[in-house]
């Protein structure tokens, strides 16, 4: 909402400065976002005055004049305009200044060979309008150098609020101003609109078809109007705050809504047919908006209508058949009350946003239909001349005043301001509010004030005027001692595991969390589709956290890194719901070429698996339970893939490589390893903060290897845990360290070494108890794996 | 005999100096001290020697031995510290040489500030709450004041699924489902789930169908509630007040509450926090009336409506409280200079490493919140 200081001051008797009145609306909860004084653009440029006008020697259309600017000798100018003539006032803008029109700043110059100095303006130039066919020709007397902004009434600062939704009554200035008022920084001067007596009965018929949708619908007719331009401090106003002149009918339906907030609407009587109904639209009517366009209206929405049909989306805009022109001479101006959610819906259906809507739609005041129709009628026969009707109106407008029991106590209680009740019983007045004071308040809310619906409100409208800085620092209780832990267990495990990957060399990366459709269906197909996506690249709520991580990765090797490891700490949004999960993508070299440790080498399932495993470590899951098992989702590596699980049902992870496929499809050239940990899987570790009781054993465990002929087909896990739990009690670890095929090991066959760590407990293994071990664990591969010793 | 053992002596100590290796020198000990050695064979002659005679010989025999035992024992020792020398110079590396390292990755600007969230309001005794993301009509606007067609729905951009997808409890069960427009619908499902009085924190991922230099469609928030009784808004300044001074770690705050609207609090205001713009950085701190400082708007908050309060199914007569939301990606802004918010989402190496946080920077109270 703009408006300038001037308009202000029409409704607001006031000596407060510009910037006191800026400063008092923010705090008022009327947000200034801006205040331009276009005095300060057009400071450069002052009334100047043609002594003479002289044909160019070579040029038919330029003159040279000698120009009076007020300051030295004449300057001299060439210029083009048709209108410059010796003896004329207009606008002189010197050497050195910006002339925004053009976007040039003055240089000396030469013409046709004749020199020139600064220029005389047109109106364009000056951005005040696209008048151009002549320069700036002041009629009025006006002294040379004076800057001309002052002459032209262009002094007026324009200042912009940011309005609440709530606060309908502040989309007109004379709202802003009752608020200043009841906040102490002067008197509203604008009271009740004396009406304007008809001369003659209202020709038009106006009726009411649809109750719901328009309440009240007030219309009287001007006859003998002549339309054209409206005045010039109308125009330069209304251009102030954004509103494009239209014509003076026009214009004064614009000034009344930014002046009231009262939208309106004059119709050519000669183009409408028979009366002003107000109706739902009917199927397949359409209104060619004033904007030119056509809209398709449904059964939902209230139009206005003569015989002919609709003509006008009620509340919104007016149409193109039956407005006003330069041949107007009998209007019909119409004062309506449309029902506010009705108007949302219809705006929001037709996708038309329009100055009258969002006051309508907000809720004007119910109560100020005649105030408004006298407002117009008496700035028509001002400015436009013509003899009124007398008012028809058809319904009535929700107008009663509600009434709100009220506790002057409440405005202490709920925002720690303790203002005296006789002052909150003032300030309650001055905004227009009733009040009866017995023990307990009965507040009526004034007819403008729809989003008052509650005793809160009103210890909001105290406080804000009484000044929302006097809200004290109360220190909120504190329990006593160290403050208790709040995480759960799960934010716990999330934070951990962030911190470990992190630690592992991982970089934490956050995407989005919608995905092309072709991604989701990649990873098993999004459950969840945005109906209004904002792209389709944003369009499906992710099943799985790595598409969204391959293209992060794919991205920084496309910018030259030499290999890329990421984590995102995300959910899967599945049919049944949204899981916390972690993606992995490791992509490119992970070692790189290095003088010790031999050539770089590029990500593969195990940095996978060693990812996985150690952030599953991390978030808590039993590590020497967990069980890997081969093959995982469609989109790993049919070959190359694992799960963990924890039993045969939890399953707590995937790793393994990306489906070549999919990895060519995402432009990767070489291997990628992701995975993914499905948090929501992991059991919640009953912590007991006590360990068992632990000595170290005094006794120095001993370690024996044992090299073995599998099958190739054989799973490794397999093998070392049959190792392991040979003897549970001697044996405390198994691992495999070597792997090898080719010479001396049969076809079809791994050569593969276990070593296996025995715990003596209270004394050492004798060699027979290290053989029977032995023999043990060989048989154990045996018949777990079909394991052979090697001799 | 006595000169001859003189002579003999020096003898054997020329021999000893001239040994040039350790092997010559254990040659030269068993010649002389061996077993059989001609030292040996002296002192075994001593024997057959009278008093007087082994009074004189014998003790030039045992100062002969001596002498010859010390002169090998540290002729072996100078030369086994040349041959160690030797072997360690022949050890010797180019240290300058680079060894290959793994750093350690970033945490995320956005974890970070979720974790010092948490940990400051952890102090004033706020819990972490969080909720679902794709959530429905009643929690995201219904519950929170904001019914159907209330101009205040227009405020948030909106991302919703078809009908179809629609089905959960409460009374607009028929309304589609939609991503969350802000963390909100945490503190009405923890109001309906949990018994006053409460203190929670609600950050995490919301949407907005909004994308420009300064939106993105998806960003962050934390959303604050407190209820109890005799809580009022001088609560929520002190308590805003405070973690302000705590995130940014400074003392000089100063908080401007400007009067607005949220229909899920009432009243409501904004908060301002005074700052100075230096060398192109917003520098928090200081009154925003001040000379060279301006007011920026961080948080939203207000008391929580009455009819919020019923909605959750509390009674407002018993139970009043305050709500406010700020958003996470702008705080991590403010607090640690990112001029561009669109990076945050693009997981790109180079933005984390110079953006990001060591692992190992948790934020503490003890140590600082920041990292």
């Amino acid at each position: 909402m703009k408006f300038t200081l001037s308009w202000l001051k029409d409704h607001l008797d006031t000596d407060a400065t510009l910037d006191e009145i800026v400063l008092k609306l923010t705090t008022l909860g009327l947000e200034v976002e801006g205040v331009t004084d276009p005095a300060a653009t057009l400071a450069p440029f002052r009334i100047a005055k043609v002594l003479s006008a002289a044909p160019h020697p070579d040029a038919d259309r330029l003159q040279i004049l000698s120009v009076d600017t007020g300051t030295g000798d004449p300057v001299q100018v060439v210029c083009g305009a048709p209108n410059a003539r010796a003896g004329m006032t207009g606008v002189f803008a010197p050497e050195g200044s910006y002339v925004p029109g053009t976007g040039l700043t003055l240089k000396p110059t030469k013409i046709r060979g004749v020199a020139s100095s600064g220029m005389m303006l047109s109106e364009r130039e000056l951005e005040l309008s696209d008048e151009h066919d002549g320069i700036i020709d002041i009629a009025e007397a006006a002294d040379v150098g004076t800057p001309y902004a002052e002459v032209a009434g262009l002094d007026d600062p324009v200042i912009e609020v940011g309005i609440t939704p709530n606060r309908q009554d502040c989309l007109g200035v004379h709202g802003i101003a009752r608020d200043l008022a009841a906040a102490g920084l002067g008197t509203l001067k604008t009271g009740r609109v004396t009406l304007v007596p008809g001369a003659f009965p209202c020709p038009v018929e106006v009726r009411i078809e649809d109750m719901e949708g328009v309440p009240a619908l007030h219309a009287r007719v001007v006859r003998g109007v002549k339309n054209g331009a409206s005045p010039a401090w109308m125009q330069r106003r209304l251009t102030a705050v954004g509103q494009k002149p239209i014509d003076l009918l026009v214009d004064i339906t614009n000034y009344i809504m930014i002046d009231r907030g009262r939208p309106l609407h004059v119709y050519d009587l000669a183009r409408l047919d028979g009366p002003l109904v107000a109706r739902k639209a009917r199927a397949g009517e359409s209104v060619t908006a004033l904007n030119d366009k056509d809209y398709g209206l449904d059964e939902t929405m209230t139009v206005l209508a003569d015989d002919n049909g609709a003509h006008d989306i009620a509340g919104i805009m007016g149409g193109a058949r039956t407005g006003v022109s330069a041949e107007t001479t009998d209007i019909l101006i119409e004062c309506a009350y449309f029902e506010p959610i009705a108007i949302g819906r219809t705006g929001r259906k037709l996708n038309l946003v329009s100055d009258a809507r969002a006051r309508f739609e907000r809720g004007v005041d119910p109560a100020f239909l005649q105030g408004g129709m006298a407002l117009a009628t008496r700035m028509v026969m001002e400015l436009a001349g013509g003899e009124a009707s007398d008012v028809v109106e058809a319904g009535a407008a929700p107008d009663e005043m509600r009434r709100i029991t009220y506790d002057p106590v409440l405005c202490a209680q709920l925002s720690g301001v303790d203002v005296p009740a006789d002052e909150q019983a003032d300030i309650l007045a001055r905004l227009g509010f009733t009040v009866e004071q017995q023990s307990v308040w009965t507040v009526g809310v004034p007819t403008w004030r729809r989003d008052i619906d509650g005793a809160a409100d009103l210890v909001e409208e105290v406080v804000r005027i009484h000044g929302i800085e006097h809200v004290p620092s109360t220190p909120l209780p504190r329990q006593a001692g160290v403050a208790r832990p709040t995480a759960t267990a799960d934010q716990l495990v999330e934070r951990r595991t962030r911190r470990a990957l992190a630690a592992r060399g991982l970089d934490e990366a956050v995407t989005w969390s919608f995905i092309p459709e072709a991604d989701a269906d990649r990873f098993g197909g999004g459950a969840h589709r945005l109906a209004n996506p904002i792209s389709t690249d944003l369009a499906v709520m992710q099943p799985a956290t790595l598409p969204a991580l391959l293209m992060a990765a794919k991205t920084n090797l496309d910018r030259g890194a030499d290999g890329t490891r990421l984590f995102e700490v995300a959910r899967r949004y599945l049919a049944d719901g949204e899981q916390p999960t972690i993606g992995i993508v490791i992509a490119g070299t992970v070692k790189t070429a290095d003088w010790r440790d031999g050539p770089a080498r590029g990500a593969d399932v195990f940095d996978a698996k060693a990812e996985a495993l150690a952030a599953l470590g991390a978030a808590g899951a039993p590590v020497d339970k967990l069980q890997i098992a081969r093959g995982a989702a469609d989109w790993y590596h049919p070959g190359r893939a694992g799960t963990v699980k924890l039993g045969p049902k939890t399953l707590l992870a995937e790793f393994g490589e990306l489906h070549p496929r999919l990895a060519g499809e995402y432009g990767f050239k070489d291997r990628v390893a992701v995975a993914e940990l499905y948090l929501d899987a992991l059991p919640r570790a009953k912590t007991k903060r006590a360990r068992p009781a632990f000595t170290p054993p005094a006794l120095q465990a001993v370690t024996r290897d044992f090299a073995f002929l599998i099958g190739r087909d054989v799973a490794a896990a397999d093998l070392i845990r049959a190792c392991r739990t040979a003897d549970k009690k001697a044996i405390t670890g198994a691992t495999l360290f070597d792997r090898f095929a080719g010479e001396g090991v049969p076809d079809g066959k791994l050569s593969v070494a276990v070593r296996v760590t025995l715990q003596p407990d209270g004394k050492s293994f004798t060699d027979d108890e290290i053989a029977a071990l032995s023999e043990r664990i060989v048989a154990a591969a045996a018949k777990a794996v079909g394991a052979d010793l090697r001799g | 005999m006595m000169t001859d053992i003189a002579a003999e002596t020096a003898d054997w100590l020329a021999r000893i100096a001239g040994a040039a290796s350790s092997d010559a020198v254990e040659a030269i000990r068993i010649e002389a001290l061996g077993k059989s050695g001609a030292i040996t064979a002296k002192l075994k002659t001593l024997g057959k020697m009278t008093s007087d005679e082994r009074k004189t010989v014998g003790a030039a025999l045992n100062d002969m031995r001596q002498q010859v035992q010390a002169a090998l024992g540290a002729r072996k020792a100078t030369l086994e510290a040349a041959a160690l020398d030797a072997k360690l110079a022949a050890e010797s590396v180019d240290v300058t040489l680079p060894v290959a390292d793994r750093l350690p990755g970033r945490i995320h600007p956005i974890s970070q500030v979720m974790d010092e969230l948490a940990e400051i309001f952890a102090d004033l005794g706020f819990s972490v709450k969080t909720g679902p993301e794709i959530e429905d009509d009643w929690h995201n606007f219904t519950a929170l004041n904001i019914p159907e067609h209330h101009p205040a729905r227009a405020m948030h951009d909106t991302f919703y699924f078809p009908a179809e997808e629609a089905g959960a409890a409460g009374p607009d069960a028929a309304a589609p489902k939609l991503l969350r427009t802000h963390t909100s619908p945490v503190q009405i499902r923890t109001m309906m789930n949990e018994p006053p009085p409460i203190r929670i924190i609600a950050p995490g991922r919301v949407y907005r169908s909004d994308s420009d230099a300064t939106h993105t469609p998806m960003f962050h928030q934390v959303e604050g509630l407190v209820i109890d009784r005799d809580i009022h808004m001088g609560h929520l300044k002190w308590t805003l007040e405070t973690f302000l001074k705590a995130f940014f770690e400074v003392e000089d705050i100063v908080l401007r509450l400007r009067p607005s609207y949220f229909p899920f609090t009432e009243p409501s205001a904004e908060i301002d926090v005074g700052c100075a713009l230096q060398d192109g950085a917003l520098k928090i701190g200081g009154s925003g009336d001040d000379d060279g400082r301006q007011w920026l708007e961080v948080l939203g908050s207000g008391m929580v409506n009455r009819r919020v309060i019923e909605n959750c199914g509390l009674d407002p007569q018993e139970w009043q409280g305050f709500a406010f939301g700020a958003g996470i990606d702008r705080l991590a802004m403010l607090k640690y200079g990112m001029t561009d918010l669109r990076p945050f989402f693009d997981g790109d190496a180079r933005w984390l490493s110079h953006y990001g946080f060591s692992p190992f920077a948790v934020p503490t109270l003890s140590g600082g919140v920041g990292a």
